[in-house]
């Protein structure tokens, strides 16, 4: 019976210890911040001005640009990356089902510096040439203002949407498993087409496809490298697509060495604390919904329990 | 139209459209591909993998600094990560339903999605602030940090995979629980959880973010835990974001050599867990 105890103790310590790194990256962050929230409280957060060298710090350009890119990608995402998942698990031939699944695995599997450099010599050039044929008409919309110059919103959450694309197909995937298959078979059976047996069983798994959405959203919030290479680096507030805007992450990465003066730091560091904040939150949500929906769902296969496993 | 002819062809549409967002996804990857390919290929030569980098202006060299300090950082972390996130693994499976092994699921699927630039300021707190030094330490750290979660829940998907008459026939055996996992349960999940450690190693050699401010960058060849050191990611970012055509190719041989690795190892993966499967029947 010890020896059981004890096995138990050495094992769960382990399990513990994980915990506390999560625990202990929520302290180490709030800690190194203190100063920051101490001097400019909710300030930090309204407003505009992002100035080192007097000491000012506004973080607003950075997290309206973290949401206004990230929502475009989603936006751009969404529709292919729910398309894709369709096609895999409700329209393709079985034989081409696996090829699939792992080529869409490979998309999630590239490293971001590989996105960033593709994105810079690639993504970049063919946006600048988008940008310059936009018919003055469309350009004199606050949408469309600005010069084009290629690096900016626009690249920034194209590169995110793609970036996105293979988490929350991944995830639309799995939850389409779970919706039983005679409810499909009942929608047959009343001589539904293939649109409209689709269309139900998305409505049945409607929880879980937002989820899907959600966990998408919390990994384009917090990509760093491909965003920093392209979105422009410049803080500002502006709808424009066209205009170089900047991240929470991107300022993170790229001024965090510069930081010699200690208020300096805990800024950056407090926005660090809000990004883990934020994505906790999202992910937290989604995988809820996720859950929700797996257990409302009639086991339809053993592989249901793996959907947080996926991601 | 009849409503009929109209619930058919917008049935039609849909199929269509769904097919198209496939061909849609595929070509960024095609694209990337083939430039990772294509300029790739043009600056890889033995050179890359056995000079260092040459000063701006004098083309050839190669990486092998940032190659020495990526399999450092990456052998750092999985010394790191492979204790901790096997055993929690363990804990997850075998203490299936208590509170703990929820809060630990819960805390591994947190960790996983926490932005790794997060991770790279708490690497900065712990491991480079109170030395006052960058160091491949603070960086392995970090690394170490992403690759917990992802092998604790494959250490802990796969063990639920063996079978229960193994485990029983185990305890019935009168084995204690811990005699059990070790002598059966883990060897029986063993290849499957090897691929776990595997995939974790292929998505942190390609992590830049939270290298930039724990690593750093070294431009010599260095194997000491306590300095700077080199990688492949942050070298690539910052030929990358340089005006130079030489380092420019560079960068794109980097990314070969990358993406390669990345595929030779989603490759192994996908070979082993095929061969395990059927083992299973």
């Amino acid at each position: 019976m010890r020896n059981e105890f004890s096995f138990r103790l050495a094992v769960g310590a382990c399990a513990v210890l994980l915990i506390a790194v999560v625990a202990a990256i929520g302290l180490e962050l709030a800690r190194e911040s203190s100063l920051s929230i101490r001097t400019f409280g909710l300030r930090f957060w309204l407003t505009t001005t992002w100035d080192p060298v007097a000491g000012q710090f506004g973080a607003l350009p950075f997290i309206w640009g973290t949401l206004y890119s990230s929502f475009l990608a989603l936006l751009i995402s969404t529709p292919i990356a729910l398309g894709v998942a369709i096609f895999i698990s409700e329209l393709c031939p079985t034989r081409l089902r696996a090829p699939l699944v792992f080529l869409t695995e490979l998309l999630a599997a590239i490293p971001s510096i590989v996105y960033g450099l593709w994105a810079i010599f690639v993504l970049v050039p063919i946006v600048r040439q988008l940008e310059t044929i936009t018919p003055d008409v469309l350009r004199s919309l606050p949408l469309f203002s600005g010069p084009p110059l290629g690096v900016g919103m626009l690249a920034a959450a194209l590169v995110l949407a793609v970036m996105v694309i293979p988490f929350t197909s991944a995830v639309a995937r799995e939850v389409l498993k779970t919706v039983p298959v005679v409810q499909r078979e009942a929608a047959y059976a009343l001589g539904a087409t293939r649109f409209e047996v689709i269309r139900s069983a998305l409505f049945f798994a409607r929880t879980g496809i937002v989820g899907a959405i959600m966990l998408g959203f919390g990994r384009a919030l917090g990509e760093t490298m491909a965003v920093t290479m392209v979105v422009g680096n410049n803080p500002q507030v502006s709808l424009s697509l066209f205009a170089p805007q900047y991240t929470m992450a991107a300022v993170i990465a790229n001024e965090f060495t510069e930081a010699t003066e200690e208020l300096y730091l805990h800024a950056l560091v407090e926005i660090g604390l809000v990004l883990f904040v934020i994505t906790l939150i999202v992910n937290a949500a989604s995988r809820l919904l996720i859950w929700a929906m797996s257990r409302s769902a009639v086991p339809a296969s053993p592989r249901t329990t793996t959907i947080a496993a996926t991601v | 139209m009849s409503r009929d002819t109209r619930r058919r062809f917008i049935s039609a549409a849909f199929v269509t459209a769904c097919a198209a967002a496939v061909l849609l996804a595929m070509v960024p990857l095609a694209m990337i591909l083939f430039f990772v390919v294509s300029q790739g290929v043009q600056a890889l030569n033995v050179a890359f993998f056995t000079q260092m980098p040459r000063p701006v202006g004098e083309p050839g060299g190669g990486m092998l600094n940032a190659l020495v300090g990526t399999i450092v950082l990456t052998g750092l972390a999985a010394l790191i990560a492979i204790p901790i996130g096997v055993v929690s693994g363990i804990y997850m499976s075998e203490y299936r339903g208590t509170r703990l092994a929820a809060a630990t699921r819960f805390a591994a699927d947190t960790l996983n999605g926490v932005p790794s630039i997060v991770i790279g300021i708490f690497a900065y707190a712990v491991a480079v602030m109170p030395f006052r030094r960058f160091s491949a330490m603070a960086g392995g750290l970090a690394l170490g940090v992403m690759m917990i979660p992802i092998i604790a829940r494959t250490t802990e998907e796969l063990l639920l995979l063996v079978p229960g008459a193994l485990r029983e026939g185990a305890l019935a055996l009168g084995a204690t629980r811990g005699r059990a996992v070790l002598t059966v349960i883990v060897p029986a999940a063993l290849p499957g959880i090897v691929t776990g450690v595997v995939l974790g190693l292929a998505r942190i050699a390609g992590e830049t973010a939270p290298l930039l401010f724990t690593a750093f960058n070294n431009r010599f060849l260095s194997t000491d835990l306590r300095q700077p050191i080199a990688s492949m990611t942050v070298q690539i970012f910052t030929y990358a974001i340089s005006p130079y055509e030489d380092w420019h190719r560079q960068a794109w041989a980097g990314a070969l050599v990358l993406v390669t690795f990345v595929l030779v190892c989603s490759l192994i993966a996908r070979v082993v867990t095929a061969r395990v499967q059927r083992l299973r029947g």
